[in-house]
């Protein structure tokens, strides 16, 4: 994010995958298929949008290593925090199998 | 070698000042990943537990309006990319018209936001104290017949989740409104600095720094879309 100017058409072409892909989550959403399918694709596809943003507009791509770093570990704490709990959750009342 | 004016005596040279600035950043947004994390966690525990009651209540949100918010904060976040690009290439101009025009689009947003929240008050499912929550439809019928579904939860067990979902979207949107009431804040701050020719070429953290918490709200709401408004799709 330092010296290195990011060319307007770089941010043009991210942006216009990000209404495409906005277009896309909503669209399917509207089809009908298995719950579980929904949330797969809606997830997918807005990690996939929140994946543009942080590398394009938000500049990590050209950011060093070290932003990647505390970038990268922000993502992972937030996953500990998901994953842990719902492996939690996730192992209680076996032996009933009910939620 | 003459030292540049913004150059504070505790860095050895700009880029460093700079990096510096850009770590402290991402760093208090990994601080606010954890804010919402918490929200997004419980959120992911209780659409678990509770898929049918989150379902039916998800499907009346009004996602047609949320998706044209999200258009919005997308482009938003694309002129607010490119008024960072003005004030690296010295363009006064084109940054005030940008950073306007980013204000513009979070004003915008939270509009269309509030007047989605009215509409939530008059279909009742406002889930608070204090308010009615809806329990039959305009057309007489019975609401929140999906608890038939599901096997040994009553309808006020439903409902009672179905309460959590809404208490949860109020939560999680109202936070997310909150960070860009501030940010529109902020943004009337950087464009101030603007206006009065404070940036250069070479030192705009102002410009990059708010950049990149705006992209951060956006980057919440691109979770918020399919989590809160995309579930009750085809149900």
């Amino acid at each position: 994010m330092s010296q290195h100017v990011v060319k307007p058409t770089t941010y043009y072409l991210v942006f216009a995958t990000l209404i495409v892909l906005t277009l896309l989550t909503v669209g399917l959403s509207r089809v009908e298929m298995a719950e579980s399918l929904h949330t797969l694709i809606g997830l997918t596809i807005a990690v996939a949008k929140a994946s543009l943003v942080i590398l394009f507009f938000m500049h990590l791509f050209y950011s060093t290593r070290l932003t990647w770093v505390v970038a990268l570990s922000g993502l992972l704490w937030l996953g500990i925090l998901i994953t842990y709990t719902m492996t939690d959750y996730l192992t209680r009342n076996w032996d009933t199998i009910s939620r | 070698m003459g030292k540049h004016p913004a150059l504070a005596h505790h860095f050895d040279d700009l880029e460093q000042q700079r990096e510096a600035g850009t770590l402290g950043m991402w760093i208090f947004l990994a601080t606010e990943l954890m804010v919402f994390g918490g929200l997004f966690t419980g959120y992911t525990v209780y659409r678990w537990m509770y898929s049918a009651a989150f379902g039916e209540a998800s499907g009346h949100l009004i996602w047609q309006l949320a998706s044209v918010n999200t258009v919005v904060l997308l482009t938003s976040s694309l002129t607010m990319a490119m008024a960072v690009h003005s004030a690296a290439t010295g363009n006064r101009q084109r940054l005030l018209a940008f950073l306007a025009t980013t204000g513009l689009l979070g004003a915008t947003f939270l509009g269309t936001k509030f007047y989605e929240y009215y509409v939530d008050y008059k279909e009742e499912l406002i889930p608070f104290p204090g308010f009615v929550f809806a329990d039959k439809a305009p057309d007489g019928k019975e609401m929140w017949t999906g608890y038939q579904r599901v096997s040994r939860v009553s309808r006020t067990e439903y409902i009672r989740q179905v309460k959590l979902f809404y208490t949860l979207y109020f939560i999680m949107t109202g936070l997310h409104a909150i960070h860009m009431i501030i940010g529109l804040g902020v943004l009337a701050w950087v464009m101030r600095d603007a206006y009065r020719g404070r940036f250069t070429p070479d030192y705009h953290p102002q410009v990059e720094l708010f950049g990149l918490y705006w992209h951060f709200v956006d980057l919440v709401w691109i979770f918020l879309l399919p989590l809160l408004y995309l579930l009750g799709g085809a149900h």
